[in-house]
């Protein structure tokens, strides 16, 4: 590299674990006062390198150079006390706790050398957060606070230690547009500090909104670097997937027949109100709002899972009452979870048990379950959504991020539904899988299904949906036609309800 | 299994060919070499361990519990667990002999004494699903209120009054050297075989114990399952206390403490996981039959009982740390090699 | 202190347990006086001494519930000891049942530090353990007032300023765990490791090893226990202390501590036992016979885990009134 040298440097570096070399001889370079992207699609070993960067895991190759020495992390404290600090995807901070002590955890100011010195604490704390204008009380409970809050302790957590490299993993995930605005100012800021920044990201606006410099990794390898001004967005997702991807968005147009289901005045006491919609035989209906603006919890109420919700629903033109999953199933509404492993399927079943666990009534007989019948159903599907398994019996847990992803499909398919809802079904699924669900996608509604997908994906929305709904801190707040549906117009509509 | 292992049309098969064990089949197994072990020592201690009469006295020292293990395993598995059975049984207890003190006719005592059981597993079952409170904290308190209130009824008085043929329950045999209790194990074990392993109500305890989320969101009523786990909990241990009153032949507040340990080691000892979401029934009977065993040969070599109090703990500390030893065993061996 | 008593769960514990006091003195009139009040904590010492050693295992998602076995053992080691050797002088057994205590703690503690093993299993083996080590080591024997020394029984009875040591000892150990929990690195990694074990790992807590001295921590004030209880009642068998192990729990329980982890504090675990504490006087001044004592306590636990988990029922995302929230914030600033 041209300009300055690196503060923290990767060299060869490998982890191994059983079965799966996770980095394999990666290099990174840092450099003090410049923001590197880390680019990689999922499984590329980005959080592993996280981890090896912050001494939760120890590298088995290669070395790790920080102020041109040498050095080895025994814990997540060592790399801590040097200066490392990161930002991580789920904010682990201590609900339990104030706002102070997440600041301070495992770095207390001492009085008399043993004791927590808890005026220090607040004191130090209320100037951390002043100088990155939080105005969050240092007294407060963390688990009182919003995520963007959380957001800020865990920034103020990275300042207080004076921290030379800060990463920061996938920050933007859970913030609403205006935070999303505080925490660039706030990178700015570190930036002119002189601090090392490792920005972690899927999104390409981001990268070349905010980064210097980038680094690309593929498979767990080491694939590329160099300087953001010297490159674009194409070559970019070449490095990152070895191949162009022509039409990640296979939309074909399908027959949009008599609405299926029509929704009045769905409310909630707190999370979200006065919902209307409807859905055609064939209809893709995209359901754009960041996160945190009620969508998920709308549909969780349409499927039956979210409880205290009034309004009416109406299938085929017949009001239906849903106060659960399985009165949801039984009226043909699906839902496929954004939280997969933890929502959508046991990880520890077989595939065939799977696929049929929410009609395990209709494919029993005396109470007892009919293994040809079962059987019959898990080939049926999981053929038809071209999972990729050694048998039906093989436990799911076994199964790649999207093979799963298409078990939850093929169970809910099995159940010959009407409507299926998907609830950001590409999230954290490699392009490659991605294209494959978005092709699935039309297929389906060429059979005639209907269909809802919640995204906070600007381009799997624009790209998919027949009609855009947008919504913003639980309210609907527009609807847009395919034909006339601009980015800026979406990013608009939900954004704009954001106090500035 | 008895479906066909590779289907003709297709490139991916139904199973795989059965190469490596199933874990708990091996659990299963090694609990088999034990008894064997145990019963071998116990003949080479004791002439009169073979002996019929000895061998069906043996039983009755584990049956009631066994009865009520069968339905904590299912409980453990869908990732709950009841630590007041044993307070079930006093208070069940309790009631059957004011009941039968009062005059109540047989088959009256006996319903009572289920339908208390029933009851307090319903109330258990109640507060765990309506309030979303831990198990192990409700049952906490349960089983110091359902003792509690049956020393509040009896204090230190005893019942001992119970209408005729009662005693047939827990001392009476149905042919030869089988009692009416080693039968009523028997059915239930078969029973509680088929509910676990065959039918959906196995299978959504399955789903359950290994994710509820998951469970859930694909129509399984969570909660009434739950509830229904309970109850059959208690239920269970209403049956037990009709069997170990009617053994005994009285009632007191203290009849049965310390039973929950017993039961939850059986259960944990049979191979299911503390964690859920795992276990056969087999393993627990296996677990239940080795028990009494033990037990029985160290009356046979006058081995106080307290000690066996001791060796179960020992029993439930090791076989709750074994998988971990193996796991540990088997990372270390990973990184040899 | 009026906002304190009305919004915090301890603070509305100790008014409930303050009238309820005065409630009882009501029906009976030598029920309030100093030498009463004196009496009631020193009875309740005991429990909240083992209750305080309870709390930093629930704290760390742990239980223990091999407490009262560990008292059983301990008491009857240091009683057996006593007897043999009267000569040894008490700080030298009161050193013993601190180590033997420790030791049992220990064991506990190694099972979940290093093997993982589910606490309440491992705790359920351990008390049936010391429980039968306790059958074996005295044969199922009695050791009574008149087999131990004087200086043995007498030590937790002398009174110092109108208050016995045992009730000294208790307050002594309440202090120290305010100072220890709040005011110690040490003692703020459990809350850190019970609150969110992942997070505490990734800040460089090693949580297992936290768990660890919380069972030790529990182990050794049992030890000590195991000495007050049998010098306390001049008796030491087999079957001391049985089921002792709920009242702690429930004391934990009642002042407030979560049993998922990373919440309580002294002063709940306190009143808690306080509140056990009365119930147990006052039923025998009352009129109620002692048996209702083990059914109320049940239905105290009951009634204490519906108030928790109705207080701290999901708040859920309040996604409606987020703005009205945080503009109201901004305006109270």
């Amino acid at each position: 590299m041209s300009e300055g040298s690196p503060i923290f440097r990767l060299e060869g570096v490998s982890k191994l674990f059983p079965g799966v070399k996770a980095l394999d001889q990666v290099n990174l370079n840092l450099y003090p006062g410049k923001v590197t992207a880390l680019i990689g699609e999922n499984g590329a070993g980005k959080s592993t390198l996280v981890k090896t960067m912050t001494g939760i895991y120890q590298p088995d190759e290669g070395q790790i150079v920080f102020d041109d020495k040498p050095i080895q992390f025994s814990s997540p404290q060592d790399s801590h006390q040097l200066g490392i600090t990161a930002i991580h995807q789920e904010t682990v901070l201590f609900d339990n706790l104030s706002v102070a002590e997440n600041v301070f955890l495992g770095n207390y100011p001492r009085k008399h050398g043993l004791f927590v010195d808890w005026q220090a604490m607040f004191d130090n704390t209320q100037q951390i957060l002043t100088s990155i204008n939080a105005e969050i009380d240092p007294k407060a409970n963390l688990g009182g606070l919003s995520i963007g809050q959380k957001h800020m302790v865990a920034i103020a957590r990275a300042l207080s230690i004076d921290a030379k490299v800060v990463v920061l993993d996938e920050p933007t995930a859970a913030l609403s547009h205006h935070e999303i605005q505080e925490l660039y100012d706030l990178v700015e800021q570190l930036k002119a500090d002189g601090k090392a920044i490792l920005f972690i990201t899927h999104k390409f606006d981001e990268i070349f909104r905010i980064a210097d410099y980038y680094t690309v990794f593929r498979d767990g390898r080491y694939i590329g670097e160099g300087r953001i001004c010297d490159t674009n967005e194409e070559s970019l997702v070449e490095m990152m997937v070895a191949r162009r991807i022509e039409d990640t968005y296979p939309k074909q147009d399908a027959d949009i027949g008599d609405v299926v289901l029509d929704v009045t005045s769905l409310s909630h006491p707190t999370e979200f109100d006065d919902i209307n919609l409807t859905l055609r035989k064939g209809e893709i209906l995209g359901v754009y709002g960041l996160v945190g603006s009620g969508r998920t919890e709308a549909m969780q109420a349409l499927f039956g899972a979210n409880h205290s919700v009034s309004g009416q629903i109406r299938i085929d033109g017949e009001t239906v009452t849903i106060n659960s999953p399985a009165e949801a199933i039984n009226q043909g509404i699906v839902y496929v979870p954004e939280e997969r492993q933890k929502q959508g399927i046991v990880l520890e079943l077989p595939i065939y048990q799977n696929i049929s666990l929410p009609q395990l009534s209709a494919l029993s007989k005396n109470a007892c379950v009919d293994l040809d019948d079962e059987m019959n159903l898990a080939r049926q599907f999981g053929e038809r959504l071209r999972v990729k398994t050694s048998s039906w019996n093989e436990q799911v847990g076994n199964l790649s991020g999207g093979n799963q992803q298409k078990v939850v499909i093929a169970k809910w398919l099995a159940t010959n539904p009407k409507v299926i809802i998907l609830d950001e079904p590409t999230k954290g699924i490699d392009i490659g899988s991605k294209a494959a669900v978005h092709a699935f996608m039309s297929e389906l509604v060429q059979l005639g299904l209907s269909v809802i997908m919640v995204s906070s994906e600007l381009p799997e929305i624009l790209g998919m949906s027949d009609r855009i709904l947008v919504m913003s801190e639980g309210r609907l707040v527009g609807e847009l036609d395919r034909s006339e549906a601009t980015p800026e117009q979406v990013v608009t509509l939900a954004t704009g309800g954001v106090a500035a | 299994m008895t479906t066909n292992t590779i289907t003709k049309k297709n490139s991916v098969p139904d199973f795989l060919p059965v190469g490596k064990l199933n874990k708990f089949v091996r659990w299963e197994s090694f609990l088999v070499i034990i008894l064997f072990g145990v019963c071998v020592l116990n003949s080479f201690l004791s002439p009169y361990f073979l002996d019929p009469w000895n061998l069906s006295d043996a039983t009755f020292n584990f049956t009631e519990k066994a009865l009520i293990a069968l339905p904590m395993a299912l409980l453990i598995i869908a990732r709950e667990i009841d630590i007041s059975v044993a307070a079930i049984i006093a208070l069940s207890s309790t009631v059957m002999g004011l009941v039968s003190e009062l005059g109540a006719p047989l088959y009256a005592v006996v319903v009572t004494g289920i339908a208390v059981g029933g009851l307090c597993g319903l109330c258990n079952g109640l507060l765990v699903t309506k309030f979303a409170i831990p198990s192990i904290v409700v049952t906490i308190g349960t089983m110091s209120l359902f003792r509690g209130i049956s020393y509040i009824i009896l204090g230190d008085e005893v019942l001992k009054n119970y209408p005729d043929g009662f005693d047939f329950f827990g001392q009476g045999y149905v042919y030869w050297v089988v009692s009416f209790e080693f039968v009523t194990f028997i059915i239930f074990a078969l029973v509680f075989y088929w509910l676990l392993h065959k039918s959906i109500f196995g299978r959504r305890t399955f789903a359950i114990g290994n994710n509820p989320d998951a469970a859930y969101y694909s129509g399984i009523n969570v909660n009434r399952h739950k509830l229904i786990l309970f109850v059959l909990v208690g239920l269970m241990s209403g049956v037990a206390a009709v069997l170990l009153t009617s053994r005994l032949g009285s009632t007191r507040p203290s009849i049965a403490m310390g039973w929950e340990l017993s039961i939850i080691t059986m259960v944990v000892l049979g191979g299911v996981s503390i964690l859920g979401g795992s276990g056969t029934i087999g393993g627990v009977v296996l677990a239940v039959i080795l028990m009494g065993m033990v037990t029985f040969g160290m009356g046979l070599v006058n081995i106080p009982g307290i000690v066996m109090t001791i060796i179960v703990g020992l029993m439930l500390m090791f076989v709750v740390s074994l998988p971990v030893l193996i796991s540990m065993y088997k990372a270390k061996r990973q990184r040899q090699v | 202190m009026k906002p304190f008593l009305a919004n915090s769960r301890e603070g509305f514990l100790a008014l409930v347990v303050v009238v309820m006091f005065f409630a009882i003195g009501l029906i009976a009139q030598d029920f309030v006086s100093i030498s009463n009040i004196v009496s009631i904590f020193n009875d309740t010492s005991i429990l909240m001494i083992l209750a305080l050693g309870q709390m930093l295992v629930i704290v760390t998602r742990c239980i223990d519930l091999s407490v009262a076995a560990n008292v059983a053992f301990t008491g009857m080691l240091v009683a057996m000891t006593n007897n043999m050797y009267p000569e040894l002088p008490v700080a030298l057994l009161i050193a013993l049942a601190l180590a033997v205590g420790a030791l049992l703690g220990a064991i506990n503690g190694v099972f979940v530090w290093l093997l993982k093993v589910p606490s309440i299993v491992i705790t359920l083996g351990t008390m049936s353990v010391y429980r039968g080590m306790t059958f074996l080591i005295s044969d199922g024997n009695w050791i009574n007032s008149h087999q131990m020394s004087a200086a043995f029984i007498d030590l937790p009875r002398a009174v110092i300023l109108g208050i016995p040591v045992l009730g000294w000892l208790a307050i002594l150990f309440i202090l120290a765990a305010f100072v220890l929990l709040r005011f110690t690195e040490w003692g703020r990694n459990f809350y850190s490791a019970g609150g969110n074990p992942t997070a505490a790992f990734y800040s460089g807590v090693n949580v297992g090893k936290v768990q660890f001295y919380a069972f030790l921590v529990s182990g050794t004030l049992s030890g000590l226990c195991g000495y007050l209880w049998v010098s306390r009642f001049a008796v030491a068998y087999v079957d001391v202390a049985n089921g002792f192990e709920l009242q702690v729990v429930a004391a934990c329980v009642i002042g407030g501590v979560s049993i998922m982890g990373g919440l309580g504090s002294v002063f709940g675990v306190v009143m808690g036992a306080l509140f056990i504490g009365v119930v147990n006087n006052a039923l025998p001044v009352i009129g109620v016979s002692p048996f209702w004592q083990m059914a109320i306590s049940g239905a105290v636990i009951i009634a204490a885990v519906i108030a928790n988990s109705r207080s701290g029922k999901s708040k859920g995302r309040i996604i409606l009134r987020d703005r009205e929230a945080s503009q109201a914030a901004v305006a109270v600033k």
